[in-house]
């Protein structure tokens, strides 16, 4: 009940918010043109009640061109709002598809040879260790790095895990400290592991959620042991992660831990990092890198794209960066063309205006209005009338996207335009407007008025 | 008041020109009540329209007072038709959007005079055309001679020294061109000159002096006045 109310008045108060932003924004141009020393028109012209009359007058009198001239500008302007709000809602779809992993990271997979090197055969098997760990730290460039070390060899296999009378079968990831930095998890309780874990191989674990749901039940996990593959555990900490369950039934140790308990000696699987703010060129050259330092020790040609399998978020990021911004400029063409065609015929309808007036603006010519009142009653009236409809059209469009927001769409995140967007949109409307009555206002003020007394 | 000196206006059709106006010379004196008569081509109203700061012409010279109309600007041609003349035209020219007191009061509002004191000095000249009553009434409810003298009020508004009336009487029946002339000729006692184009003689005798025109050229201005000798010469 109260809901509904207060939305209305959002969009009531939103839609004068926007009138004054309007108002605000042909104040600042007039000034603008001031300074350059244009006078467009009088202070006293914008206030001025008769002004407004007679714009108010002449739209009352051709109901039909004022409700055509609405109508293509509003839908105009609602086609650029609504799609442009629903790019931002895929970005941000994409955008959350991608938080479950770092977007700046870098992951370096050990795999097989495929090019014979240094006199090894093909089909050899890399396995990187915790020297090559120790090396990729130091390369500059990168700012978060871990590795991790598959225990039994496995990449994804569960490892039995008991409390009590419980047990399941739970991800165990053996890494460092910093492996944190390359999810999107968040603590909710506890610690993640630490430094001294590794230099300790303490027997410490952090568990997602849910694990410490099914495996306490509600009690508070930290402190307590687990036996994992039949080694004891200590949790120290609890995780969650926005991209849910998938994410969230996982296990952390140290890596040192790992390789201790599980005859791991030094090995490492994966090689993962984060490189700051670095640009997708910036990324290949700190990946070229490492992938050189381990091409050098391992003895693989550093050509070999199988002997270690690099994935990188940063050029992924970018690319899908790229297809949202040409998605983003389509719609903005697409828009912005309907925007066009709608302000071509606000200036055709102006124009016939203009025509059926003739004589009238003759008279008043006559009486001693200057060519400039005339373009200036032309384009008030343009302006006004475009600026209405779009107004129209926006609260249309943000009205439609807030409806889209709530279906629970994944590819759909959130859609809307922001404040600078919807600026933007009435500044690009006063122009369109001032422009739409731009060349009917200048044939207005051609009129020559005696031959517009003659028209009997 | 008005001079015009060896003033030439050729229209371009094509190719060829049209000599419209030929060496037309003219003098009105402050206070004059003048018709300007001539069949239709004869250039009365391309003379009217130079007169009235419309239309330009191609050589010669235009007083109107001290000042040299020639070439001007739009916007400076607009200010002096506003401050220097009225114009009364034969189908009225009102706007039909406006009430009678609105439309009085048009030519104020570009000289930026405020509405209340527009409105009100339109009510004083509708007063004096006798039309106080219809101050709300759009032309479209008014008969034809209710709507001139809405125009002639909406002429005389501005003060102006000149009157440029354009057949006046040409859309309205013999008698209430008749009480249209009257109102002219009061206008015209009260000082201001009036210049009516007609090809009306019934018209052209109430006035002081008639000036004929033919193919382009005036023709016996001299002895015009002797054919009006109903009308006294005003004493300015």
């Amino acid at each position: 009940m109260l809901v509904p109310a207060l939305k209305l008045l959002a969009v009531i108060v939103g839609l004068a918010f926007a009138l004054g932003l309007l108002g605000v924004v042909v104040f600042l141009a007039v000034a603008l043109a001031r300074m350059l020393g244009i006078t467009i028109l009088q202070w006293r012209d914008l206030i001025s009640i008769d002004r407004w009359t007679e714009v108010f007058m002449t739209i009352g009198r051709n109901k039909l061109r004022t409700a055509l001239t609405t109508i293509s500008v509003a839908w105009g302007i609602f086609v650029l709002v609504f799609l442009l709000g629903l790019g931002r809602g895929l970005d941000n779809g994409m955008r959350k598809s991608f938080a479950r992993d770092a977007t700046n990271g870098v992951w370096v997979n050990a795999n097989k040879t495929s090019v014979a090197h240094g006199g090894y055969d093909v089909g050899r098997k890399i396995m990187f260790e915790n020297r090559d760990y120790d090396r990729a730290k130091r390369v500059a460039g990168i700012e978060h790095i871990s590795g991790q070390h598959f225990i039994g060899g496995s990449r994804w296999g569960g490892l039995v895990t008991k409390r009590g009378g419980k047990a399941n079968t739970f991800n165990v990831n053996a890494v460092h400290p910093e492996a944190f930095r390359l999810g999107a998890h968040e603590m909710v309780a506890g610690r993640f592991l630490s430094e001294a874990d590794i230099i300790g191989r303490r027997k410490a674990v952090v568990i997602g959620r849910p694990v410490a749901q099914f495996l306490f039940d509600g009690d508070s996990p930290i402190g307590e042991w687990i036996v994992t593959a039949g080694v004891p555990f200590q949790v120290v900490g609890v995780f969650s992660d926005p991209a849910g369950n998938e994410e969230e039934r996982q296990m952390y140790i140290p890596v040192t831990t790992a390789q201790l308990a599980f005859n791991g000696a030094n090995k490492l699987g994966v090689l993962q990092f984060t490189v700051g703010n670095a640009g997708p060129d910036e990324a290949q050259a700190i990946i070229d890198t490492v992938v050189g330092q381990l091409a050098e020790r391992h003895q693989f040609s550093p050509e070999d794209r199988q002997a270690i399998r690099v994935h990188n978020n940063v050029e992924q990021f970018a690319r899908f960066q790229k297809l949202f911004w040409m998605i983003s400029a389509f719609v903005l063409v697409i828009g912005l063309g309907t925007l066009a065609a709608g302000v071509v015929g606000v200036s055709n309808i102006m124009m016939i205006a203009v025509k059926e007036r003739t004589k009238e603006i003759g008279v008043r010519k006559a009486l001693g209005a200057t060519p400039r009142s005339i373009v200036f009653m032309i384009i008030q009236e343009s302006v006004f009338l475009t600026g209405i409809a779009g107004l129209l059209g926006l609260s249309a469009g943000v009205g439609c996207l807030e409806l889209v927001g709530r279906l629970d769409n994944e590819f759909i995140l959130h859609p809307g335009i922001d404040l600078a967007t919807g600026l933007a949109a009435t500044v690009f409307l006063v122009i369109a407007g001032a422009l739409a009555g731009y060349f009917p206002a200048r044939a207005a003020a051609k009129v020559n008025p005696i031959h517009a007394l003659r028209d009997q | 008041m008005l001079r015009l000196d060896k003033v030439n206006k050729y229209y371009r059709v094509g190719t060829h020109s049209l000599h419209v106006l030929r060496d037309v010379e003219l003098e009105v004196a402050d206070g004059e009540f003048v018709a300007i008569m001539g069949a239709s081509g004869s250039g009365k109203s391309t003379l009217l329209n130079i007169l009235g700061i419309l239309d330009d012409y191609d050589s010669g010279e235009y007083w109107l007072g001290d000042t040299l109309i020639r070439s001007l600007s739009e916007a400076k041609a607009a200010n002096y038709r506003n401050r220097f003349i009225g114009f009364v035209f034969q189908s009225f020219n009102l706007l039909p959007f406006k009430t009678a007191l609105e439309n009085v009061a048009l030519p104020l509002y570009y000289q930026g005079v405020t509405r209340r004191k527009r409105n009100q000095i339109a009510t004083q000249y509708l007063e004096r055309v006798g039309l106080r009553d219809w101050a709300e009434h759009l032309p479209s409810e008014m008969s034809g001679g209710q709507k001139q003298r809405v125009a002639i009020a909406r002429s005389l508004i501005g003060k102006p020294r000149l009157i440029l009336a354009d057949e006046p009487t040409g859309a309205l029946d013999s008698e209430t061109s008749k009480q249209i002339m009257d109102l002219l000729s009061e206008i015209h006692r009260t000082g201001i000159t009036v210049l009516v184009v007609t090809h009306d003689p019934e018209v052209a005798i109430r006035t002081q002096r008639t000036i004929r025109l033919r193919d382009g050229k005036v023709v016996g201005a001299h002895e015009a006045s002797l054919s009006n000798p109903g009308m006294p010469v005003a004493v300015p």
